[in-house]
């Protein structure tokens, strides 16, 4: 029936077989045996940037949530990166480095930070949404530049990743590799989960029609607030992650490009589908180091290409996918 | 005697210079039909705006069911019991119907901070919400996306959404609107079905319906009541005639009726 392409049910299960099922399945293939081609090739470089392309994904992924469902275009995302590193960075510094410590806190502190953004943020809307945002993130960017006790301008050097007790080497790179790949699903089933309980529906009813929403009983506001600090927290998670992936900090971390970046990868993938940041990140990321190695600027083809995208293909490389599946 | 659901108290309104609402007085009683009448520009849709809290005015009151709720914004007002629907359709429109409803639903039971279980297989939602499609006759439509839906569905879906809340008053802003005569026919049939069980205050073009539907009526011009009582003392008044219903004599409605 006409009803069945509708994008609000993809969560559900058993969906059809479509090519773009066929594509997150290979995709989710390719990523889930990635160590195994490193070892069996000896290219130990792969590895590395495909716990790159993981760690942003869960970054884009959390951007997803607020910018593709809840239509909160944030443009100070890597904000909660920086913070999330900054909290592992600074606790390694001062002798704490246990990761049960480190990355709950980088989580709590994303998090907090995401409340008084959004509880500030959130009272406007359209380009001064944006601005706020962006204003935020550029005034934590100086006081990261300030913190001269954990590198200043010049960034620091965790010396020793994140310890859990035996249980897990993050030094071993396969072994940190797959626990992105864990964080990153379990952040890709969580906004499912999410985007359709109540509260989802309520954050894209908000999305297509505030104006309705109020009119039919609903205070917006709070669940916009909680939905940008739960953003906020998984995008934290992926700062923790980014620390321990560099062993290094810097405010080049949470630079306004960097948020530009992320707004890239969810557009690039497209905006509220739930694989669509994965697919942006790894589009994003594979094609900035290929290009680098062409030419000295990639985002001179970057560019363009995002310019194709932004005009002919609303939905990203996931509605390409959808809407070849649909003929 | 028994206080009106609805008493609106010199209630202002200016938009720059031009007056929207200018002193507004109107008791709606229990369980009537009010229909406000006007031509364009006269501030009917500013008045309904005004009733359901989403522009503030700048004097006067209004009060529901004897508690004051001028300065309530309008999500609280949606939960005391008053439903609007909107002249200019406005659904979610990547939503089905179903789910249109289920959110209207939704936002009358208690919070919605629920963030696991999936909120389309929840029969505490979905079942008053099929119950208020079936209402208004859109229950074969309730999977379809609301962009494909006709507008004479949305239209439909409008009052379906209203209706979920449970409301005591029902604001209406010109149900038909943009509607064939078929579909008004059907809508003024729907209408008269929720006579009696709800008070509703209509603002309508088709005179056909507000005659057909309305206990009392009120005449907006330039902001202003110029008239308000039953049809058949609105339809006899000079000021009326001369203001409205005769402005229109060349046109469809008034004239037929005047």
């Amino acid at each position: 029936m006409s009803g069945s392409f509708d994008p609000s049910l993809e969560a559900a299960p058993g969906y059809s077989f479509t090519a773009r099922t066929a594509f997150t399945v290979a995709l989710l293939a390719v990523l889930a045996l990635l160590p195994a081609y490193a070892a069996w090739s000896g290219n130990a470089f792969v590895l590395t940037l495909f716990t790159r392309v993981l760690i942003l994904a869960l970054g884009a992924v959390s951007l997803n949530l607020i910018m593709g469902y809840g239509g909160m275009v944030s443009f100070g995302h890597a904000a909660y990166l920086g913070v999330g590193g900054y909290a592992v960075g600074i606790l390694a510094r001062e002798g704490v480095d246990s990761g049960f410590v480190q990355w709950p806190a980088a989580i709590a502190a994303a998090a907090l930070y995401a409340l008084v953004v959004g509880a500030l943020s959130l009272r406007t809307r359209g380009v001064y949404f944006i601005m706020i945002t962006l204003a935020f993130a550029q005034m934590i960017y100086y006081v990261a530049i300030g913190l001269d006790r954990y590198g200043g301008d010049d960034g620091l050097t965790i010396y020793r990743r994140s310890q859990f007790g035996g249980l897990l080497d993050l030094n071993n790179k396969t072994v940190f590799y797959y626990l992105c790949f864990a964080f990153l699903l379990g952040g890709i089933y969580l906004v499912a989960r999410i985007v359709n309980s109540r509260f989802g529906l309520v954050i894209r009813g908000t999305r297509s029609n505030e104006r309705r929403m109020h009119a039919i009983g609903f205070a917006t506001f709070r669940y916009k607030l909680v939905c940008f600090v739960i953003a906020g927290a998984l995008c934290g998670l992926a700062g923790a992650l980014l620390a321990n992936h560099t062993n290094f900090i810097s405010p080049a971390l949470m630079h306004w490009t960097r948020s530009g970046d992320l707004i890239v990868m969810v557009v690039l993938g497209g905006l509220g589908s739930l694989f669509g940041p994965l697919i942006g990140a790894a589009v994003f990321l594979l094609l900035e180091e290929g290009l680098s190695r062409l030419t000295e600027y990639p985002d001179l083809i970057l560019g363009p290409l995002l310019l194709l995208v932004a005009i002919y293909a609303h939905g990203g490389i996931e509605g390409l996918l959808k809407r070849r599946s649909r003929d | 005697m028994t206080e009106p659901l609805l008493r609106i108290e010199r209630l202002t309104r200016r938009f720059g210079g031009v007056l929207a609402a200018d002193t507004i007085t109107l008791d709606i009683a229990r369980e009537e039909v009010h229909a406000v009448i006007g031509p364009n520009g006269a501030g009917k849709t500013t008045l309904i705006g005004l009733v359901a809290g989403e522009i503030a005015p700048q004097e006067g009151s209004v009060r529901f069911d004897g508690g004051d709720i001028t300065r309530l914004p309008a999500h609280r007002r949606s939960r005391l019991g008053l439903a609007r629907s909107f002249q200019i359709t406005s659904l979610f429109r990547d939503f089905t119907a179903l789910d249109n409803v289920a959110l209207a639903v939704q936002a009358h039971r208690d919070h919605s901070f629920r963030f696991w279980r999936d909120a389309r297989n929840e029969d505490e939602l979905r079942k008053p919400a099929l119950e208020a499609l079936a209402r208004v006759g859109l229950a074969e439509r309730a999977g379809v996306r609301v962009e494909r839906l006709s507008h004479g569905e949305h239209r439909q879906l409008e009052i379906a959404m209203a209706l979920a809340t449970q409301p005591r008053l029902l604001l209406l802003d010109e149900p038909m609107a943009g509607m064939g005569p078929e579909e008004s026919a059907q809508m003024v049939r729907l209408l008269q079905g929720l006579k009696g069980r709800m008070t509703i205050l209509l603002i309508e073009h088709d005179m056909e319906a507000v005659f057909a539907l309305a206990d009392r009526l009120t005449v907006l011009v330039y902001g202003r009541i110029i008239a308000s009582g039953p049809p058949e003392a609105i339809r006899a008044d000079a000021a009326v005639r001369e203001a409205y219903l005769g402005e229109q004599g060349s046109g469809k409605g008034g004239a037929r009726h005047g």
